[in-house]
Order: structure tokens, then C-alpha cells, then sequence
């Protein structure tokens, strides 16, 4: 489940209080002040996400539904008032409500469609910091690595949370997820080719022997000069 | 030194980031992104530097001490007239002259000559220069006595070799002139002592082959008497005239018994010598221009004496000493020319020179060696029935017996005479006594290590006091409390002080305990005096020493080769100290019986001393084995190829038959130019087995050097305790390159013999350098290489894979080092990942030397400054810390040089992957860096070996190096990677961990106090 951003300060505050402890880091490892983000690891990470949330929730913040779709009477024990039918409101509201449903299950297909394929975003934007990063084993490029490996991964946890808001009987969310989980997929990928164009990845012969100690020897010889 | 290092450090740690005004953030993020990578980029160019071993001034003697010393003093002259400074000139076997302070016995200035510059006199000219002859009495110099500096120096040129005299008469004027008479090279040389010009010179070559024994200046005269012997049958005296060197009179007297050792002056025309049968006293008197020669039976003087009688060399006026087999005796000659015997007293007494006393009195000393204590008494020549001065000096037991004695005298307040004694011991330690006590000690013994070995300390015992704790807690919170002030620039100078102070005599790092970085040492080290001295490395001081008793049991020479690691308990016999084996041998030949001797580490305690054994010793080898007590099994060689094991114990045997088959050694004869390779026979031959611990041993193979193109001038081989982590090296590219790592490979450096010479007695195309890497199981030769028009002296280490040596180029006229390393080629094919990932690799199974692995090497030479003494390099614990070589050079200093710029990958213009890599451009010199001179501004005076030890820290080495002088440091040839430095402020550290708790919980209840403000919104 994405965060959804407590309205703090300024942007700009926000992301030197994000930065400077980052650089801390370097050193020794500070308790941290109350940071806004679990991996602080970059601004990107921050950024992206406050879209996605503004993106998936900024529509509507809560909703009463007051439509009655109980259909029986017998469960209530208050009779209905006279001269009111149930069946006419039904067949009255029928149209009406038939309408309101399709235009919010349209909107949720669209919305869910929208939501699958926000990781696309995510990708390039990734693959941007990547090229930026450069291909030398340091701090930066670490950091961006591990959260492009990261960020796939934790969004992949939480398909179901996402899609949760437009469940619907009459959407069909299984195509807007293979996508969301095919893009996510492609994420992690570009971060092991990026794992491995740093050298990280134990691809080389060099990974598996470098550790490796001299073989034994079966002879001894010891000796020299004689002794003056 | 090594300021602009810390600025630099300072600068490139810290990038600074800083925004004014808040700009929007994707133009942020690549502002950030950029700069980090600059920062980053900065950062890594900074790391990528090549590491010195700079340091601030007043980080000198942190970890690091040095020991000034002088060696075993040969002869001594006391200046003490009318001097503000008391102070002694003595000249030593090491080579060195030294004005040493008489009240405190420190050294005022010392010069250390060459190896081949032997001291062979001393004397003091004008009351203002010391006069040294030394070089065969080839060279005269003096030296201006307040602070050493060389006045003048004369080359003596003589026909032929001869004894060297030096005569420097004290109240002489020729001319305005004060000449010194010098008896050299068969001629004798008269110079002046203001400016070292020549006088004149007289040669005794044309005189026949006259040998000249003493020279001397009877007072008052314009005469020089010379003294000596022409083939061993004929007394000669010649008088010369001290203007001209005219030759005034010549006496001679035949004597056909011939005579043995010296003739010894008694008074002014008579000597004393004895005959070839070394049985009969011939006295000499010069009378009226004849020679009287007067002979005694010494039977007649002494009863019951033997053949082996010498003259004691002292110069006694009108008395002369004569040791015998029974003790040493003196005896005077009377006016008529009657020996008459004064006393006997025992054989170990030691006499010193007369001494001009009062009135025409002379004085001598002699000491008497007691039980725990020496016993000085001065006597007056003329009264010898009774000791002028007697005092008993109590004396350490391991300085052993007194070798030398000299006495000087001094005027007391109360205007009577006292007398003080500078003895040097038989460990060569140096001592001064006055009014019964030792004044000063010098240990000199230590200015001639021969071996060093390295202990552990013993491991802390748990239960240390509360009190005690709390009490260093205190001292902890203070130093630190301090350092922070100092950090702050809040200290005041006298605090300043203070923070040096405790810097420098910091407890923790002279405790007797084990420390968890095993910084914490005992150096062990065997003295030429048979002496074993251990140092503590945190400041050098002595721990204990101990006159090895087992190479002093015997009358004949013994004296200490090699000092072993026996026993180091780290598993099992935790509760044994660590002990090591000192190998001796008592006599001159290799076939003299040895003496062996294991002495506990920790005390000093001589444990076993097995000598002399039966058996002579050539080599010993330190096997890789130990049985259950953690001893270290040894196999010392004799002269006839036989093998010894120890410890003789059957356990011993029985590890040792059940390896013997894979257990080989080899000789190295440098004379002949062959190299043997030896196996051990497993059953012992039938007609001689001396014992079970004795195995004999067959020749497998021989490399036998051509003889008249090569003669091996060095080999080399690794340090048997060396540690190396991984067989593969690392290349651009991610590729790999197996190391060819074996213990048993020789390195050997031969030259052709015109070129053996020094530098300069051949020409380039006479001169060929040959190296070898030889396998010493097999015999192989892995690889040999040629270096037309160079020659020696070679000096190489051999580390891992790589041999590094230095050798002179005639043809460039420069000295060089090359580098050699070598690989495995048969198991370059390894590079499957797949195959690697599954184990399916011939990597970690063990290696014989008969399957013939294919090698390839490389190989690279480059030019570099200076000669070198000694070449070492850096060993750490587990091997993985970059290495460095520590070169001895002339200049008696250590400099380390990084081993990347020894790479023989190196090219010209590297490309991006070797750069990544670390490989540095290939340039024809090697960098002299001033600031990696791990000794700085110390010298170690006749520098002759460097020691490197591993810490139990991996990014730290312990480094000895020891000549006249010691000097111990450590390094870490990669900074300290693996620890915080000494100067690291816990104390900021604490605070700023303080200040961050502080910070997060303010934040918090500001946080806390905001949401609630929100939730009420």
C-alpha cells in the first residue's frame, strides 16, 4: 500500500531534510529523525509515489452510500409506510441506478487501467537515474539500484491492495494486473541488469575463485645455504 | 611533513551542498545527482592515491621507538682534563666511534663507519681531536672531539700489508708541528696532527721484510724507536729521526727459536716476547746500541705451568702479565734485568693499561670475577703488595665476566684521587663504575642481532579490581575530555602538553598483556655476544635477557646461529608459555659440534639445554608439523648429510616417519655453484643408525652451474609463516590468472665470476646476471632469465607469486629492480562460471610438484635511485591487505615502496579497465616518495636486515629493523581500513550521538504535538 503523504512543509523543505541525513549515512549510522519515507534511499522514490497516491485516491476521500439494496422487507420490522412499493422505487431507481453503476464500473476499468500502467512511468524514470548513476560500484548508484529492485518488489507485494478500490463484479481487473505485474516485472529486471552492469552479480569467474585459498602442497622442501 | 596529505584528506571528505533558494525538484534531483557523482568521483581519486606513511610531528614515537647504540667497545680514551663535558671516545667492533657523556653514558655523536672500515686505533691529538686509523691503518682521520666533526682525513699508502700503529706523542713540537707517527703498509708515516699533511715517510720494505711490532717515542727525545721482527728469527730496532724520517741507527739481534704473538714493551729500551715453544721468556734490552737478549724457562718462574702461556697486551710499566693455563701472573723486571714473580691470581681476572698517577706513579686495575658480584682493585705499579683502592661491585649475573677493563682517574674535592672503571662485559654490554657503583649501563650487545623471532605476550588474567577500573574509566573519560579540548582548539599550551604526554607514554601500549589487535609484542632477539634479549614493542624496553649458558659451557667459541619458533601454544598446552630454539655452534668449521637450547618466551628461563650435542649442525629446517604439545618439529642437517629431528620424543618420531616420504631439503653450495635436493630415507641403514631420531638421507637431484660463466650470488626464499589468502588475481576485465603459489621454490641469482667483483672490475660485456626459479622438490627449473651487462650485489625478496630484485646495470651505469612474477597455466582454463558454481574445478586439489604444472611469467624492470642494504616486504595476518616492499637503503633507511609500482602488467598507456583496475603507467623509474620513509627522519645505523610481522590487525604490519641501531614501527600498507585511528575523538562522538538522541526526541513530541493539531483541525 503506497503512503500517502502527511501535508508537512514545503517540497523543498521536505527534500533537504531527506538528503541530509542520507549524506550522514556515509559516516556512521545516526538514529534518524522522523523521516517521511521507510527508504529514504532517494527523492525519486518520494516523488513518484506522491503522484501514484494523488493518482489512485485524489478523486474522492470517503463516500456514504445511502441507497437501501435490501430487497426484502421481512428482515425489517417496520412495515412499509402505505402507498409505497417497494417494487416501484426499484423499478423506478432501476434506470438511474443501472446508469450510475456503469458509469462508476467504466470509471473504475479506467481508473484500474490508469493504475497498471503508472509502473511505465516509474520505469523510465528509473532507467534515467540509472544512465545517471553511471557504471562505478558507489554510494548513488547503489542506492538507485536497490530501490529500482526494491520498488517492483514492495508493489508486487501489494497488487491486491491496489486494485482493492475498483473491485467490481463487472470489471475484469485481471488484465490491468498481468500489466501492472509485467511492468513492475520489467522494473526488476532493469535493476539486476543494473546489478550486474556494476559488477555485482557473481556472473564472472573471477566471483566464484576470488576467495579461494592456495591449494595444498603434498611436498615439503626446506633448506638453503649452510649456516655461518 | 605530510601536511598538505591531512589537508587533503580534509578537503575531499565533506562535499558541500548547499541551496539557497529551493529549486523545483526533478532539476534538483539532477543538480544532487551530479554533484554526488563529482563528489564521489573526487572522493574516489583521492582513495586511489598512493597511501604514504607521512605523519605529523607530533605523532612520532606513537608507535614507533628507536634505540641508538655503539657495539662491543674495543678501546676506549677517557678525556676528562680541563673538559666542561666528561666524556670517554671509544671505538667499537661494529665500526663506530662515539663520544659518550661519562656521567650518564649517552651519546654526545657517533659515526658509523663502513663494514670494511675496521677501527683499528684511537687516540686523542692536541687535547681536541680524536684520531682514528682505521681501513688496515690506510686511512687516518680526525675528528674535532666537542662535536665529531671530521677535521681532516689522510689516505696512508703502504708497499705491502702490515700491522697498523699509531703513536701521538704528547708534548712533541717539530716545527710548530705536533707529527703523529703511524705504522702502516710496511712504512712509517708522519703527519700532522693540526691539518693531516704528510711529514714524511720511511719505508721498511727495502729493509727486508721487517715486521714492526710496537713504535714508540721515549719521552723527551727526537727519536722514534721501532721495534720488530724480521722473519720471526731476528730481533730489529731502527731509530729515526722525527724531522726528517732519516734513518738514525739500526741494531739487530738473531734469535733461531723464533718467537710467538706480540712483543710488549716494559720500559723504554726493554720488551718482552715469547719464544715459538711458547715456553721460554725472552727479554730484549737495548743497551748502548746492542741487544741483549735474556731467556727464561717460565717452568723456572712458574711450576707446573703448560704450553698455552700468552702475555697479557697491558701495558704495565717495569711489570708485564703472563697468563698460564693455572691462572695469570705477574711479573716485574728489575733494574738488572731479573724476572722476578709479583703474584698470581685467578685466570678470569681482567687488567687494564698503568695509568700515569702522582709523582711518576702508575696505576693499573684488575677486576675479579666473584659470585654475583666484580671486585675492582687499583693498584700502584711500584707497590704491588697491596691494593691502593679495592671496591665490590655487585653485578648482574647475565652480563657474564668481565672482557675488558679501562681506568681513568680523577681529583676528588678533598684533592685525593678516585678512579673510575669502564669494563665491558662479556655480553658487550658497556658499564662505567665509580666509588663502588655502577654509574651507567649500556646495553651494546643488542648493536649486533644476529636473529629475530617474535612471542606473544602472555593473555590478560580476568578479575581486574573494580577500583581499578573505575580509576583508568576516569583516566579514559579525562584523556578524552582533553583530546576534545585539544580538537576544539580550547586547550591551553600546558594542556597541549599534556595530551602529548599521554599520547606518547600511553600505559595500554607497554602492558604486559596480549591485546586484542596484537600490537603487543616481545621481540626476541639473539645478540653475536650468544645473548638473548626480549623487547617490548610498545616502547622497547628490555623484558628480560639471558646469557645462553649452553654456549658458554665449553671452552672452545661458541656462538648463536639461528633462533627458531619452538613452541606456540594457540589450541592445545594453552597453559605453556611459548618458547624458541636458539641452534649455536661451538667452533670455527661447519662440522663443529652444535649447541641447542629452548628458552620460554615469556621469562627468559633457559627450559633445555642440550648442548654441546654430538652432532654438528649446517641447516635447520623448521618443519610444518607439531605434535600434541604444540612443538614445533625441527630437522637440523649435519655436515654429513645427516638428518636430526627434534624434539626427540617418540610422538615426534612417529608425525615424522608417517610424513617423511613428502619431506625433502636441499643445499645451497655457493662456492662449488651446485644446488642438491635431498629425500629422506625412510628405514636407517643398517650399519650406522646413531639413534632414532637420526635419519640419513639420499641425493635426488643436482643443478650444477657452469663454473667458469656462473657462481651463485644469492638465493632467496619465502618466509615460511606467510599467509596468502587466494591463488587468482584479479584483471580488467573481471578475468582471472591463477598464481603459482608453492613454498618450494628457490629463487637464485648467479653472475659470471669476473663479475663478482665490486661494481666497476668488469666490464658490461664480461657481465651477465642470471635469475632462476628453481623447484627444491623436484629440481625444476620453472624459469630462468638473462640480464646482459649487470651485475651484483642482488638483493631479492621472494612473496606469493613474485620475486622483486635489485641488482646495477653497467651498461645504463644505474641500479635496477626487477620484478618476476609467475603463474599457473594449468589452471588457466577454470573460467567457466557454471563449472565454478557447481564445484566441478581442479582449484582446491592439493598439489605435487612431479606433476609439472605449466608456468608462464611475467616480468619488468625498472631503474631506481639508490643501493640497497636489505629488501623485505609486509606480511599481514590473513594475507589480503595490499603488500609493500620496505627497502634498507644506503642512507641506513627504510622506505616503503607500494608494490603496484612493481607490476609487471604495467604499460604505457593503460587502458580504462586497467586504470579501474589500479594499474599504474608504466614509467623506467621507480618513484622515491619522501614522505614513505617509514623510518622518517631516523637513521638505522648499519642497517642489516628489516623484519616484518603480522598483527592480528589484517591491515596492519609490524616492522623490525635492526643494524647498530633498532628501530620497530608499524605500518598499514592500505591505511587502516579495519580499525579507527589513535587520534579517533570518542569523546565528539559520544556528543554528537547525545545531541541526535536529544534532536529525535525533541522532533518527536514536535511531531506528536502537530498531528494531534491536525486531527482537531
Amino acid at each position: 500500500m503506497p503512503i500517502i503523504l502527511p501535508a508537512k512543509g514545503g517540497k523543498g523543505a521536505e527534500t533537504v531534510e531527506s538528503i541530509h541525513p542520507w549524506l550522514f549515512e556515509v559516516r556512521s549510522r545516526p538514529l534518524r529523525p522522523r523521516l517521511p519515507y521507510r527508504s529514504s534511499l532517494s527523492l525519486s522514490l518520494q516523488l513518484l509515489l506522491m503522484e501514484k497516491g494523488k493518482g489512485v485516491m485524489g478523486s474522492r476521500k470517503w463516500a456514504v452510500d445511502f441507497t437501501d439494496n435490501s430487497s426484502t422487507p421481512s428482515t425489517r420490522d417496520i412495515p412499509d409506510p402505505p402507498g409505497f412499493t417497494r417494487a416501484s422505487l426499484d423499478q423506478d431507481d432501476s434506470s438511474l441506478s443501472r446508469q450510475k453503476k456503469d458509469a462508476e464500473s467504466n470509471w473504475k476499468s479506467q481508473k484500474a487501467w490508469e493504475v497498471a500502467q503508472a509502473p511505465f512511468k516509474n520505469l523510465m524514470m528509473m532507467g534515467f537515474m540509472m544512465w545517471m548513476a553511471g557504471s562505478t560500484v558507489h554510494l548513488f548508484s547503489i542506492g538507485i539500484t536497490f530501490s529500482a529492485l526494491w520498488q517492483p518488489l514492495s508493489a508486487l507485494q501489494g497488487v491486491g491492495k491496489v486494485f482493492e478500490p475498483y473491485k467490481d463484479n463487472k470489471v475484469d481487473l485481471l488484465a490491468p494486473k498481468l500489466l501492472y505485474i509485467a511492468l513492475n516485472l520489467g522494473g526488476m529486471l532493469l535493476g539486476v541488469w543494473k546489478l550486474n552492469t556494476l559488477g555485482l552479480l557473481p556472473t564472472h569467474a573471477s566471483d566464484w575463485v576470488s576467495s579461494l585459498p592456495p591449494a595444498h602442497e603434498v611436498e615439503f622442501s626446506g633448506g638453503g645455504v649452510a649456516l655461518h | 611533513m605530510g601536511s598538505d596529505g591531512k589537508k587533503r584528506e580534509g578537503k575531499t571528505d565533506q562535499p558541500s551542498l548547499e541551496f539557497s533558494d529551493p529549486p523545483p525538484p526533478f532539476s534538483l534531483l539532477i543538480a544532487m545527482a551530479m554533484a554526488i557523482k563529482l563528489s564521489l568521483i573526487l572522493l574516489f581519486f583521492s582513495s586511489s592515491l598512493i597511501p604514504t606513511f607521512s605523519l605529523f610531528e607530533d605523532q612520532v614515537g606513537l608507535m614507533d621507538w628507536h634505540q641508538r647504540y655503539i657495539g662491543k667497545v674495543k678501546h676506549a680514551v677517557f678525556h676528562t682534563q680541563k673538559a666542561g663535558w666528561k666524556r670517554v671516545v671509544v671505538s667499537t667492533e661494529e665500526n663506530v666511534i662515539a663520544s659518550l657523556d661519562l656521567r650518564r653514558g649517552e651519546i654526545f655523536w657517533r659515526h658509523v663507519l663502513g663494514a670494511n672500515d675496521v677501527v683499528d686505533k684511537i687516540d686523542i691529538a692536541l687535547g681536541k681531536y680524536v684520531i682514528t686509523l682505521s681501513s688496515e691503518g690506510s686511512i687516518l682521520r680526525a675528528w674535532n672531539l666537542p662535536d665529531g666533526q671530521m677535521v681532516w682525513e689522510s689516505f696512508l699508502s703502504g708497499s705491502m700489508s702490515s700491522k697498523a700503529l699509531l703513536t701521538v706523542p704528547a708534548n712533541l713540537k717539530v716545527d710548530l708541528d705536533s707529527p703523529i707517527f703511524v705504522y702502516s703498509g710496511a712504512c712509517i708515516h708522519a703527519i700532522s696532527s693540526i691539518d693531516g699533511e704528510y711529514l714524511w715517510k720511511k719505508d721498511f720494505a727495502s729493509e727486508g721484510s721487517v715486521d714492526v711490532h710496537q713504535l714508540i717515542l721515549p719521552g723527551g727525545s727526537d727519536v722514534v724507536h721501532a721495534v720488530g721482527v724480521t722473519d720471526s728469527s731476528q730481533f730489529d730496532t731502527y731509530e729515526i729521526h722525527v724531522k726528517n724520517g732519516g734513518l738514525l741507527k739500526h741494531t739487530s739481534a738473531s734469535f733461531p727459536g723464533g718467537i710467538y704473538g706480540e712483543i710488549l714493551p716494559i720500559s723504554g729500551d726493554r720488551f718482552v716476547v715469547l719464544d715459538a715453544s711458547r715456553s721460554v721468556l725472552v727479554l730484549i734490552t737495548i743497551e748502548n746500541g746492542q741487544i741483549h737478549l735474556e731467556q727464561t724457562h717460565i717452568s723456572d718462574l712458574i711450576h707446573g705451568s703448560s704450553g698455552n702461556t700468552v702475555i697479557l697486551p697491558s701495558k704495565l710499566s717495569g711489570i708485564f702479565s703472563l697468563r698460564t693455563d693455572n691462572g695469570i701472573v705477574f711479573i716485574k723486571v728489575t733494574g738488572e734485568g731479573k724476572l722476578n714473580v709479583m703474584e698470581r691470581v685467578d685466570k678470569t681476572v681482567v687488567i687494564s693499561d698503568a695509568l700515569p698517577h702522582s709523582e711518576g706513579e702508575q696505576a693499573f686495575a684488575l677486576v675479579q670475577h666473584g659470585d654475583g658480584k666484580i671486585e675492582l682493585s687499583v693498584r700502584l705499579v711500584h707497590d704491588m703488595s697491596s691494593n691502593h683502592l679495592k671496591e665490590t661491585v655487585k653485578m648482574d649475573h647475565e652480563r657474564g665476566f668481565v672482557h675488558k677493563i679501562f681506568i681513568n682517574n680523577y681529583v676528588r674535592t678533598d684533592r685525593s684521587h678516585g678512579f673510575r672503571a669502564l669494563i665491558v662485559m662479556e655480553d658487550h654490554s658497556l658499564l662505567l663504575l665509580q666509588q663502588g657503583e655502577i654509574v651507567w649501563t649500556r646495553d651494546d650487545g643488542l648493536a649486533s642481532v644476529i636473529d629475530v623471532a617474535t612471542s606473544e605476550l602472555p593473555v590478560e588474567k580476568i578479575g581486574v579490581s573494580v577500583a581499578k577500573v573505575e580509576h583508568s574509566l576516569f583516566e579514559w573519560l579525562k584523556g578524552h575530555i582533553l583530546k576534545l579540548k585539544g580538537t576544539l582548539m580550547l586547550a591551553t599550551p600546558d594542556e597541549v602538553a599534556a595530551i602529548q604526554k599521554i599520547r606518547l607514554q600511553s600505559s595500554e601500549k607497554s602492558k604486559m598483556t596480549r591485546d586484542h589487535n596484537g600490537f603487543r609484542r616481545l621481540l626476541i632477539l639473539l645478540t653475536r655476544a650468544g645473548k638473548l634479549y626480549a623487547l617490548h614493542t610498545g616502547d622497547g624496553r628490555i623484558v628480560w635477557s639471558t646469557l645462553l649458558q649452553s654456549l658458554r659451557t665449553t671452552s672452545q667459541q661458541c656462538a648463536g646461529l639461528k633462533l627458531h619458533q619452538w613452541q606456540v601454544p594457540h589450541h592445545h598446552a594453552l597453559d605453556n608459555n611459548p618458547s624458541v630454539l636458539v641452534v649455536g655452534r661451538c667452533g670455527l668449521s661447519l662440522s663443529s659440534p652444535s649447541a641447542l637450547s629452548i628458552v620460554d618466551a615469556y621469562t627468559g628461563k633457559e627450559l633445555q639445554n642440550m648442548g654441546p650435542v654430538q652432532h654438528s649442525t649446517v641447516q635447520v629446517i623448521s618443519l610444518p608439523f607439531r605434535d600434541s604439545s604444540e612443538q614445533q618439529l625441527h630437522l637440523l642437517i649435519d655436515a654429513d648429510k645427516r638428518a636430526h629431528l627434534y624434539p626427540t620424543t617418540p610422538e615426534a618420531a612417529n608425525i615424522f616417519q608417517r610424513e617423511s616420504e613428502n619431506v625433502y631439503w636441499y643445499s645451497v653450495e655457493s662456492e662449488a655453484g651446485i644446488l642438491r635436493g635431498y629425500g629422506v630415507k625412510k628405514s636407517h641403514s643398517s650399519d650406522t643408525p646413531p639413534s632414532e631420531y637420526c635419519f640419513e638421507t639420499r641425493n635426488l637431484w643436482s643443478v650444477v652451474f657452469p663454473s667458469e660463466s656462473e657462481k651463485i650470488i644469492a638465493t632467496v626464499t619465502r618466509k615460511p609463516n606467510e599467509v596468502v589468502h587466494t591463488q587468482a588475481k584479479m584483471i580488467a576485465d573481471e578475468d582471472v590468472m591463477y598464481k603459482y603459489i608453492s613454498k618450494n621454490m628457490l629463487f637464485v641469482a648467479t653472475v659470471s665470476p669476473k663479475a663478482s667483483g665490486p661494481i666497476g672490475s668488469a666490464t658490461p660485456d664480461e657481465s651477465v646476471l642470471v635469475v632462476y626459479l628453481v623447484d627444491t622438490v623436484t629440481g625444476r627449473i620453472l624459469h630462468r632469465m638473462t640480464h646482459l651487462g649487470s651485475q651484483g650485489p642482488v638483493h631479492a625478496v621472494l612473496s606469493e607469486n613474485w620475486v622483486v630484485y635489485h641488482y646495477f646495470n653497467l651498461r645504463a651505469h644505474r641500479y635496477e629492480m626487477s620484478v618476476l612474477e609467475i603463474y599457473d597455466q594449468s589452471r588457466a582454463e577454470n573460467k567457466d562460471v557454471l563449472k565454478l558454481i557447481v564445484g566441478k574445478h581442479n582449484l582446491t586439489t592439493p598439489v605435487s610438484s612431479y606433476s609439472r604444472p605449466e608456468v608462464t611469467t611475467k616480468s619488468q624492470s625498472y631503474f631506481f635511485t639508490h643501493s640497497v642494504k636489505a629488501i623485505s616486504v609486509t606480511s599481514t595476518a590473513k594475507g589480503i591487505t595490499s603488500k609493500h616492499l620496505l627497502i634498507g637503503t644506503i642512507g641506513d633507511q627504510v622506505l616503503a615502496l607500494d608494490k603496484r609500482f612493481v607490476d609487471p602488467r604495467r604499460s604505457l598507456n593503460p587502458t580504462q579497465a586497467e586504470k579501474e583496475e589500479g594499474l599504474l603507467p608504466l614509467t623506467d623509474a621507480l618513484p622515491i616518495i619522501p614522505q614513505s620513509y617509514v623510518t622518517h627522519s631516523f637513521k638505522v645505523e648499519g642497517l642489516r636486515g628489516i623484519e616484518t610481522v603480522p598483527a592480528k590487525l589484517e591491515s596492519t604490519s609490524l616492522v623490525f629493523a635492526y643494524g647498530v641501531d633498532l628501530f620497530y614501527t608499524r605500518i598499514a600498507p592500505s591505511r587502516t581500513y579495519d580499525s579507527l585511528t589513535e587520534d579517533f575523538n570518542y569523546a565528539l562522538l559520544l556528543l554528537t550521538i547525545l545531541a541526535l538522541v536529544v534532536a529525535i526526541f525533541v522532533t518527536w513530541v514536535l511531531s506528536e504535538r502537530k498531528d494531534l493539531q491536525d486531527k482537531w483541525r
